[in-house]
């Protein structure tokens, strides 16, 4: 009998309904996995008897004749999505304890699809990283090494870390994410996996765990295109109670997939071609381009020319929208309270808050109270939302003569646990690729592309117009079906 | 502009985060480096740019003018909302003494 937990959710949603396995079979199998990889962290909470309810669920849903988009995919979730009765932490200290008392709309969605929960997956601490490396439960270890026969413990990506080493493991067949500055992408990119984050308020944000509420967007991490395809539709949707929610309809997103890209034109920035770059990368862009030529597509030279402001200007937007989301938490509604012998309200708030918060979720509020304060404010924060501005402009000019633009997703293959973390702003630096399009709220996608000399996946980068998923997943199975991208992590855990 | 350990202390009080003389002296230099870096947006000529205010163009609703028009997110939920306070009493949310 096959491996189900090599089965991609295509293929374990239309085998389950043609009975050639039980969803029971299926969810065991994904359980066992998950139970037998503790060395990659990649969980904060494990939670089999969901997984195995759903697929209970699922079973007596073909039986019956009433199968729903996902009867028999156990998915992996985020442990930033609120899940009634099911401890949810943002892998903070801050939430340790937390069991809410409602579910996320993006949550519920694929729960009422039929899909179950494998467990919540780790993060980086209130999604503040890209290594995975500042959540409270540890860090998760990708389940990739360098072929230089080291074991070097190799970074997952960030923030989303859990949910790409999960599946790069075969823990799980999908999983959640979410991408404030490309936290889906650049994850995805680390691990040789597939990550789509839809346009800004395709996927409503209520009962997320909110970071920067006017750059967070929810997404689906998997392994291959149609799968994202296939999660996004059931996880998108107009929400009355996200007043940033679209209230536009679902398209059938993976009923319209083609890769044929005859017609298309792809935009290729030069602002992108960084100095200095690792040759892997750039090599891999060039195949890149070559395979979306070979796919059809007219390829056009464009011009970004705000790129290098991106990064700096999300690093004053990002922490400004965390510093007020953050106020929260104050040691009274929910969460941590440290309360010193004889404290008042204020000393409470503050002790509270030292103890229940990581360095870089600190650095960040304290960022973020700075370019707000008093004096500052316009130098900073309405300096840096004109930048973002014009960025956005940019790339309305660019989609004047493309529908898709190609680049790198991240400027590096994965590096090692703690190589970039004593230095906040080399950490910064890595999301160069992804911010732009997090802070002009465009869909991107990443799909992994090449393995780079060290034997590590790199990843492309596929960005669209605002509301156009559809062209960012057809280029992306374009460049699916050409790379053939088949390599994985060899078991060690 | 460069921030001194004064200006780093009174940033954590405004935040409410109670901070060592070590810390503050660690953040110091650190908070330095990323405000230095991201100062270069003073370079980007903005004139008659304005700020975003919405990334992607969008209108503000207003909901039915209802009692509890949602069920999730309307009244009666007091239990709901105390369950997860670390001192909630008689109905309450409890704090130290504020008032002496």
């Amino acid at each position: 009998m096959t491996d189900l937990t090599n089965l991609t959710v295509a293929q374990i949603r239309d085998g389950h309904r043609a009975g050639d396995f039980s969803a029971v079979e299926v969810a065991e199998a994904f359980n066992a996995n998950v139970a037998d990889a503790k060395a990659l962290n990649a969980f904060i909470v494990e939670t089999p008897e969901h997984a195995i309810e759903a697929a209970k669920a699922a079973d007596a849903d073909r039986a019956a004749g009433t199968l729903k988009p996902l009867s028999g995919v156990p998915i992996g979730m985020k442990d930033l999505f609120c899940t009634k009765g099911v401890q949810t932490t943002a892998a903070s200290h801050m939430l340790e304890g937390f069991v809410p008392r409602y579910e996320s709309t993006v949550s519920q969605k694929l729960w009422d699809a039929g899909a179950g929960m494998l467990g919540k997956l780790n993060l980086d601490q209130f999604a503040m990283g890209s290594s995975n490396e500042t959540s409270y439960f540890g860090n998760v270890i990708s389940p990739w090494r360098r072929k230089d026969g080291g074991n070097a413990a190799l970074a997952p990506g960030g923030s989303s870390g859990g949910s790409s080493a999960a599946i790069a493991a075969r823990l799980c067949p999908a999983a959640t994410g979410t991408d404030t500055g490309g936290s889906i992408r650049q994850p995805a990119a680390f691990t040789g996996i597939t990550g789509i984050k839809p346009t800004y308020g395709r996927c409503s944000r209520w009962g997320i765990v909110a970071f920067a509420s006017s750059l967070d967007q929810a997404g689906p991490m998997a392994r291959d295109v149609r799968d994202c395809a296939i999660m996004l539709e059931n996880m998108a949707g107009f929400d009355p109670k996200d007043a940033t929610s679209l209230d536009l309809p679902v398209p059938r997103w993976e009923d319209a997939l083609s890769s044929d890209l005859k017609g298309k034109t792809v935009g290729i920035p030069k602002e992108y071609r960084l100095d200095g770059i690792d040759p892997d990368i750039d090599a891999m862009w060039d195949a890149g381009i070559a395979m979306l030529k070979d796919a059809g597509a007219d390829v056009v030279e464009v011009s970004l020319p705000h790129t290098r402001y991106a990064l700096p200007a999300y690093y004053i937007i990002a922490p400004a929208e965390a510093s007020s989301n953050l106020a929260r938490y104050d040691g009274v509604r929910y969460g941590l309270r440290d309360l010193p012998q004889g404290a008042g309200l204020q000393e409470m708030y503050a002790a509270t808050r030292a103890e229940g918060f990581g360095a870089e979720v600190k650095r960040r509020i304290m960022i973020g109270t700075y370019v707000l304060s008093a004096g500052f404010y316009d130098a900073y924060y309405t300096q840096a939302q004109k930048v973002r501005t014009l960025i956005a402009r940019d790339f309305e000019a660019a989609f004047a003569s493309c529908d898709v633009i190609l680049a790198p997703t991240a400027p590096s293959a994965a590096f090692g646990l703690g190589e970039k973390a004593a230095d906040p702003l080399a950490m910064y630096l890595n999301d160069v690729f992804a911010v732009p399009a997090s802070l002009a709220g465009l869909p991107a996608m990443s799909v992994p592309a090449a393995l780079n000399r060290e034997g590590l996946p790199l990843g492309l980068q596929i960005i669209g117009k605002a509301f156009d998923e559809q062209g960012v997943l057809n280029a992306g199975l374009a460049i699916e079906e050409r790379a053939g991208f088949t390599a994985r992590a060899e078991k060690w855990w | 502009m460069a921030i001194d350990q004064a200006t780093v202390r009174k940033i954590a009080s405004l935040a409410r985060i109670a901070i060592s003389d070590a810390e503050a002296a660690a953040m110091e230099g650190e908070l330095n480096g990323i405000l230095g870096w991201v100062e270069q947006l003073g370079e980007v000529d903005v004139s008659g740019v304005e700020p975003m205010t919405a990334v992607i163009p969008n209108t503000l609703r207003l909901r039915d003018d209802v009692v509890d028009a949602d069920p999730l997110t309307g009244g009666n939920r007091r239990d709901d909302v105390l369950a997860n306070a670390p001192a909630a009493q008689h109905g309450f949310f409890g704090v130290p003494k504020v008032i002496e």
